[in-house]
């Protein structure tokens, strides 16, 4: 099968070797509607590699049985091979220790982890929970069901017309009962980076700790946990080349270990009577039942894959599309970009004056252009800035100047239609 | 090269640009909400009974074009008619929408069969029916119908579609 892609001539050569990346992901050379697939939805997951690929395949024909139980050699392998995926994970986000590093089945689950493990200890009738309008449902949610259990309230952090945060804002929200704070790295919605070190300094001097959404910023930017300082940090797998259903949550240790379990069963547990059961050690005490062992593993692989090709490349490369199709868009008459943060990463959030997002994604689809159509699971970013939804075009590193071209024409045909 | 077309025939494009009976009514004998939290469609639909015929109708909303479109022509099809016509229509309208039934076999389409394309497009069937799942839960006096609820027009079609 032919790729019709060529390489970049639109811009400086970026770097990523585009080409080379390309054509280790199989998906990329499927045709959708008789068209070359243009894959902008990687904010809502992005496509494996055939190396991650060919590891779960590995893992499933010659590695596979259940960990941390039986003493035979195949348990063992598997045991040793999920231990190893979170040692490539902790180095991954450089954690101090990988037992700071949690299996999940994804952001959600890190985030509920520590709503039940940490919130449902901590915090009490009065306290204040604080969180930005930018938040994934996934970040509102559970703090809302916890506000709602003990009596608590919840703070939000508004933004400016250009979907930044307002820090003085965010800093004047604090008081004596400020109990915790949950802001998201990379909004999915609008693509602003939020200045979270600075957030999480700030949040550190009053003694509240502070719990990061890194679904949007780990596959697209180096995160360093211990740099940043932060609390917690959860992710999704399969954002990040890995499979669906396995996520991390990192915690530091020191909270993990004051805090309570989220989910009961095996594996969490050192010895169980009906009397008592006495709770294992971190991380295990957070991964009860048969994790999902692949996942891990496959994530491990993708980890691997990506600092390969190096994460400050990847951020680089995904920078330069950014730039390219925001000069190119912002140029369109009767298209208008929803989020323009100074600072941000490769999302691009937009509306068409007259159409609405479902008919843009389905005209796009046409054409081969995946979008994402919809409010992004963050209905107060739809609000604050008067949409009913957007269309959302999101980049991975494989993205290339000629598919920001398809979109742009894509864009241009939608206009056509309904002019 | 053109497969949209199918979908957003000329007819429909004209609908959504200049929706039919567009508005609310003053007090009307019937109305009900239709939501799809999916994607966000909203639609209200407004009609006074007068005996068993459907008099003045109305609608509003904010939604894309194929459910705009489609609750334009469903005002223009069901006005005047009986009650018992416009829920066969609808019956009709949601076995061709879902693939239910081909259109030689309906015999109150007429015109909504611009509509047939969206059977094939699994994702946009719900922005097609929502306004006739809304017009329905209006003339039996349902205050409020989604998509999603237990009432999902795709799990349970209304009749025996």
């Amino acid at each position: 099968m032919n790729d019709t892609h060529t390489a970049p001539q639109t811009q400086a050569a970026s770097a990523c070797d585009v080409e080379r990346i390309r054509a280790d992901f199989p998906i990329l050379k499927l045709e959708i509607n008789g068209k070359p697939l243009v894959y902008l939805d990687n904010a809502a997951s992005s496509q494996m590699p055939q190396q991650v690929i060919d590891r779960l395949v590995r893992y499933r024909t010659t590695q596979h049985a259940n960990v941390n139980r039986a003493v035979h050699t195949l348990s063992e392998i598997a045991t040793n091979e999920f231990e190893e995926a979170r040692r490539k994970l902790q180095h991954f986000i450089n954690a101090r220790e990988e037992r700071e590093v949690i299996f999940t089945s994804g952001t959600t689950d890190s985030i509920n982890l520590v709503m039940h493990g940490y919130g449902r200890k901590f915090i009490k009738a009065g306290d204040e929970i604080i969180l930005t309008t930018l938040e994934h449902h996934a970040n509102i949610v559970p703090w809302q069901m916890l506000a709602e259990e003990k009596g608590a309230t919840i703070r939000v952090v508004p933004v400016n017309d250009a979907g930044e945060l307002l820090i003085d804002e965010y800093e004047k929200l604090f008081n004596e009962r400020t109990k915790f704070v949950g802001v998201m790295h990379v909004s999915n919605a609008l693509g602003t980076i939020n200045p979270i070190k600075q957030m999480i300094a700030f949040a550190h001097a009053h003694g509240v700790p502070v719990l990061i959404d890194g679904a949007q910023a780990v596959p697209h930017m180096k995160v360093d946990v211990q740099d940043l300082d932060c609390d917690f940090y959860a992710f999704s797998g399969h954002k990040l080349c890995g499979p669906t259903g396995i996520g991390i949550l990192y915690g530091k240790a020191a909270l993990l270990e004051r805090m309570q379990p989220f989910k009961g069963g095996g594996d969490m547990i050192l010895s169980v009577t009906f009397e008592k059961t006495t709770y294992n050690t971190i991380p295990h005490k957070f991964e009860a039942g048969t994790p999902h062992i692949a996942g891990a593993i496959g994530l491990g692989a993708a980890v691997d894959y990506l600092s390969e090709i190096g994460m400050d490349a990847i951020a680089a490369h995904e920078h330069a599309l950014l730039d390219y199709a925001t000069a190119q868009m912002s140029q369109m008459r009767g298209v208008r970009i929803i989020g323009t943060a100074k600072n941000k990463a490769a999302v691009i959030s937009f509306a068409i004056d007259g159409v609405h997002p479902h008919d843009i994604g389905t005209l796009l689809n046409q054409d081969g252009v995946a979008v994402r159509t919809g409010h992004h699971c963050a209905q107060p970013v739809m609000q604050r800035f008067c949409v009913p939804a957007t269309s959302r075009a999101s980049f991975a590193f494989y993205n290339t100047m000629a598919e920001v071209d398809s979109l742009v024409a894509g864009i241009r045909n939608v206009q056509k239609v309904f002019a | 090269m053109s497969d949209y077309k199918a979908l957003y025939q000329e007819v429909i494009l004209d609908h959504n640009k200049k929706p039919r009976n567009y508005g609310t009514l003053e007090h009307p004998t019937h109305h009900a909400d239709g939501r799809n939290p999916l994607c966000g469609d909203h639609i209200e639909v407004a009609l006074n009974l007068e005996g068993e015929n459907i008099g003045a109708i109305a609608f509003q909303g904010e939604s894309c074009a194929i459910c705009k479109a489609s609750a334009s022509m469903m005002t223009t099809a069901v006005k005047g008619k009986t009650r018992a016509d416009a829920e066969e229509i609808t019956q009709e309208f949601l076995a061709m929408a879902t693939g239910k039934r081909d259109l030689g076999s309906l015999s109150h389409i007429g015109r909504l069969s611009v509509f047939a394309g969206v059977r094939d497009l699994p994702t946009r069937v719900k922005c097609a029916i929502l306004p006739w799942h809304t017009l329905h839960a209006a003339l039996n006096a349902v205050e409020s119908t989604s998509t999603e609820a237990e009432n999902d027009p795709m799990q349970a079609p209304i009749g025996d579609a």
